[in-house]
């Protein structure tokens, strides 16, 4: 079946099969590799995408559930050659080791800071809470956000600098 | 004895950024599965649905007769070309696809290639395997009764040692010596414990590109390794490829914790579909495929005893341990210690006599036992003294940090040989201990126990201290596969001064390209922006073991400071010529070579670069450019320890268990950057909490996987993990170049007992005395009735 979806600001239209999973379309089709796929069981998170502004497990939607609809991925936090706050917190705060939770963790932060632009501890472990790292047992992840919180409103340099001056 | 620091003093860059961050914050790591070449066909692997049962027949026509098939192998296939069997890291040989019998449920029975992923996994519906079920050996400790089924007939004649389902027997310490101390002891506890089967589960599965070139015969496999050079000698040993016909690349890797030590049956498949098809073959296992067939952790039965005086002064430790393997011996530990280092289960203290003794058997289950960041076994043997010294303050109603204090060795002991013979080079155990209970306000939190107990609240504080052992190792002692456990490191400083760092260890998130970089620019003055670091690739790196049981900085970081140093002496040679004086006149300085008393007078090591690939005249015996490779074969591994304090709350009402703080000090040696290493410590204190609360995979008695998905395998996420609080003490390991030590897997090591220790210990005022791991609400629940479960079979 043909479908026509927007992602990151582009629109796509590829015939797949009905069943292909969102998280397949967006790597095999798109090559949009930064989603990753980590379970069968929605447990993981690694493929944490946006429907329509919402995060979204797209191991567990199927691409014709997405047509007409707009993605957001990971590969979209940078705009203009500029990373995103969150994508600064995780490298001030060292957020991430083996990087494969990585793309889905930053997509739920950058949603919650959407919402709650200064959230505290709880808030965060609950946001991510759908979400697992196997490396850094998430206290780096919670400080990555917290970082990006303290610097929405851009104290931080374009890649980051002047994060390890900055006690979040 | 070495000095200690309390705040250490980092390498000079200390906690900079990584470099590899930049990629994998915008979506752009390559792993595994983003590899895609030209032409590239999908395979999926067909399993079995039994833990033991002959295989009658296997019919693929309906397979073959799909559209989209391209191949479909089964093990008959494999027995044609010689490829049924491969070798184990334990030398043992493990079913490629089952030929005879299926040995555990998920093995591996026929392989299917497709133009698509979904097409290989259709195709996988169309096989028809008629299999004769056999009566399975779910529980170890029955593998070894008379008459019970015999998993391993392949090996019938060529098994050393008693037949049935024996693996091996091994022990360490002195039998006599130990018990003549039991005889004569105040106090002797003995007790059960089992450290469940548990998972590694890397968030990225296992998986490969195999990519065999029809022409020149070149197998180039993409695949999830922690050891490429390694592999590279298992595919020629299994596939019969020479080894200069094999490149194998690692990319970037998303998780291993020993996980992707071994090779696995589907990478060799997809060899083998790559050969036939003449095209290039990716396999990705899914997860239920990487909890229920790759390599698992643990599985070890344990009894325990300890002996001591009356007043609490430790004197001997004994256990006896029963090892499940599963159905292939595929344990990844030198070959000399078949337990791994199970033998440092002699802990932190001075004990007057040791022994243990393992019997490794074969299960129904699948294949593995070393992995899951254990530093090969000493995860258990850390989880069994320090429950132990748990058991005997419980029985002599002493504080166990009281107790730990009192025999804790002592500084001036070291190097110390502890009583199964390992050399523990360094350490400052009381001072380590000390400050963890300095920053947890231990007095404190046993006050507000007292008075929580008071009103019928469970809140627990458990203690644990380990030592560790790693950095394999001593090449006269280590090998995997007769294969020396030395690492070779390649360094080249380019005409501008910049520079490239080969080195044989691979990384899975530690950051190598970060660390390695920041070793070579502290012993050069090179930036560590201008040293790119090669890595997971056997065609641009030198050979050496890999990276797994914390040894890439104890090994190969030892060798990038080691190559460094001789590029520097190089250096000296042509800063001598540059400069017009001797060697000898020269002094240096972080990034310069200077004549002595004429600071002014140097050269910087970009000049020397620049110098070293031009016409200048060089003294005889100086080649020109500037560069070195060195083996580093490390004269003893390193010994990090750590303290660390557990608090947690029990809820009376459902066993539920919250860990409230959690506070860690560690001493690895010299920090290379702060930074990265506390993330290691923090990954691995999630896992404590994991393998001590939710994770185990059990089976139940028809050999049903019961922890085959994350909805079943549970594993701890955001809200179980409180806040680490972290700590550190600074011991130099003497030997090792820099003084650092191994850490990436101390907190996996040292986190488990100091949970189980503080749940033990809100239990307390029900006189329980122990229950096994994980500590479930059900669990703890049973306990508290007086009726822990098995945790490793189906609740019946």
């Amino acid at each position: 079946m043909e479908i026509t979806m927007t992602v990151n600001g582009a629109e796509y239209t590829r015939d797949v099969e009905p069943r292909m999973l969102l998280i397949h379309f967006l790597r095999d089709e798109l090559e949009l590799t930064g989603s990753h796929w980590g379970c069968d069981t929605s447990n993981c998170g690694a493929c944490v995408i946006w429907l329509d502004g919402a995060p979204l497990k797209s191991c567990t939607a199927l691409a014709a559930m997405a047509g007409g609809r707009d993605i957001r991925t990971v590969e979209g936090l940078e705009r203009d050659g500029e990373l995103d706050v969150v994508q600064q917190g995780f490298i001030a705060c060292h957020g991430l080791q083996c990087g494969f939770c990585t793309p889905g963790m930053m997509m739920t932060a950058r949603w919650l800071l959407d919402r709650i632009p200064d959230p505290a501890d709880a808030e965060i472990r609950e946001a991510i809470s759908g979400q697992i790292c196997r490396c850094t047992g998430y206290e780096n992840i919670v400080r990555s956000v917290r970082w990006a919180a303290a610097h929405s409103r851009g104290a931080a340099g374009p890649d980051g600098s002047g994060a390890h001056e900055v006690t979040v | 004895m070495t000095a200690v620091q309390e705040q250490g003093t980092p390498m000079g860059y200390g906690s900079m950024r990584r470099k590899e961050d930049a990629r994998f914050v915008r979506g752009k790591g390559l792993y595994i599965d983003d590899v895609r070449l030209r032409g590239m066909l999908h395979g999926a692997v067909l399993r079995s649905p039994y833990a033991h049962a002959r295989i009658l027949s296997v019919d693929v026509t309906a397979a073959e007769a799909h559209p989209k098939v391209r191949a479909v192998i089964t093990g008959e296939t494999l027995l044609d070309r010689g490829m049924a069997w491969m070798p184990t890291l334990s030398g043992d040989q493990q079913a490629v696809l089952a030929t005879d019998k299926v040995r555990f449920q998920g093995q591996e029975v026929a392989f299917v290639v497709a133009d698509d992923r979904y097409a290989a996994r259709d195709a996988l519906e169309l096989i028809d395997v008629e299999y004769e079920p056999l009566p399975a050996v779910m529980d170890a400790r029955r593998a070894l009764d008379d008459g019970a089924p015999l998993i391993r007939d392949d090996l019938a004649g060529r098994q050393p040692g008693p037949a049935g389902n024996h693996v091996f027997d091994w022990d360490a310490g002195d039998a006599a010596r130990t018990e003549e101390i039991f005889a004569r002891a105040d106090v002797t506890i003995a007790e059960d414990l089992l450290y469940p089967r548990v998972h590694p589960a890397p968030l990225e599965t296992c998986g490969a590109v195999a990519d065999f070139d029809t022409i020149s015969g070149k197998l180039t496999m993409w695949s999830t390794s922690q050891a490429p050079h390694a592999h590279r000698l298992l595919y020629s040993l299994a596939a019969g490829i020479p080894e200069h016909k094999i490149r194998v690349i690692s990319p970037d890797i998303g998780g291993g914790f020993g996980n992707k030590v071994p090779i696995y049956p589907g990478y060799l498949c997809a060899v083998i579909g790559s050969i036939i098809c003449g095209r290039p073959v990716k396999w990705v296992e899914d997860r239920s495929e990487n909890l229920m067939s790759t390599s698992f952790a643990r599985d070890y039965h344990m009894h325990g005893e300890i002996a001591a005086t009356r007043d609490g002064k430790i004197l001997a430790v004994r256990v006896h341990v029963l090892a499940d393997h599963g159905a292939f011996n595929g344990a990844a530990q030198p070959t000399k210690f078949p337990a791994g280092f199970f033998g440092v289960f002699t802990g932190s203290y001075d004990l007057e006599a040791a022994y243990c003794h393992v019997t490794g058997v074969y299960t129904n289950k699948a294949p593995g036992g070393v992995a899951y960041s254990c530093s090969f076994r000493i995860t258990e043997a850390v989880y069994l003294v320090e429950r132990m010294v748990d058991m005997l303050a419980f029985e002599l109603d002493a504080d166990p940090a009281e107790l730990r204090m009192k025999n804790l060795l002592r500084p001036d002991q070291f190097p110390y040989t502890c009583a199964t013979g390992w050399v523990y080079d360094s350490g400052d155990y009381a001072r380590t201990l000390q400050l963890a209970l300095d920053k947890a306000g231990y007095a404190e939190l046993r006050r507000e126990q007292a008075a929580s107990r008071e009103r019928g609240e469970l809140m627990g504080i458990g203690i644990s201290f380990f030592t560790e052992a790693v950095g394999a190792g001593p090449r006269k002692h280590m090998d995997i596969l007769g294969l020396g456990m030395a690492d070779g490191c390649e360094l080249r400083v380019h005409p501008t001064g910049s520079a490239v760092l080969r080195i044989s260890v691979q990384t899975q998130g530690q950051g190598h390209e970060t660390t390695f970089a920041q070793i070579v620019a502290e012993e050069l003055g090179i930036s560590p922006d201008d040293i790119d670091v090669v890595h997971g690739d056997t065609d641009q790196t030198p050979f050496g073991l890999g990276t797994y049981g914390s040894r890439s900085t104890p090994v190969s970081g030892a060798a990038a400071a080691v190559v460094a140093r001789r590029v520097r002496e190089k250096a000296r040679i042509v800063a001598a010529a540059m400069l017009e004086v001797s060697a000898d006149d020269l002094d240096w300085e972080k990034g310069r070579w200077f004549v002595r008393g004429d600071p002014d007078h140097g050269r910087t090591i970009a000049e020397i670069a620049l110098a070293a690939h031009s016409d200048l005249d060089l003294p005889e015996g100086a080649e020109g450019h500037l560069d070195a490779s060195c083996v580093y074969n490390p004269p003893n591994l390193t010994y990090p320890c750590g303290a660390y304090i557990c608090v947690v709350d029990v809820d009376p009402g459902t066993g539920k268990v919250s860990v409230r703080r959690f506070v860690a000090v560690d001493d690895c040696g010299v920090r290379i950057n702060p930074m990265i290493v506390e993330g290691q410590i923090h990954g691995g204190l999630a896992d404590g909490v994991g393998m001590a609360l939710m994770e185990v995979i059990a089976f139940d008695a028809g050999g049903n996987c019961l922890g085959g998905s994350f909805m079943d395998y549970l594993l701890p996420t955001a809200e179980e993990c409180p806040s680490w609080e972290l700590g550190e003490t600074v011991t130099p390991s003497p030997h090792h170049p820099i003084g650092a030590k191994g850490v990436g897997e101390s907190a996996t090591v040292g986190s488990p007992p100091a949970v189980v220790n503080a749940v033990m210990d809100a239990l307390r005022p029900f006189g329980v005395r122990h229950a096994d791991m994980p500590l479930t609400p059900a669990q703890v629940w049973c306990a508290i009735q007086g009726r822990p479960l098995r945790t490793d079979l189906a609740i019946t």
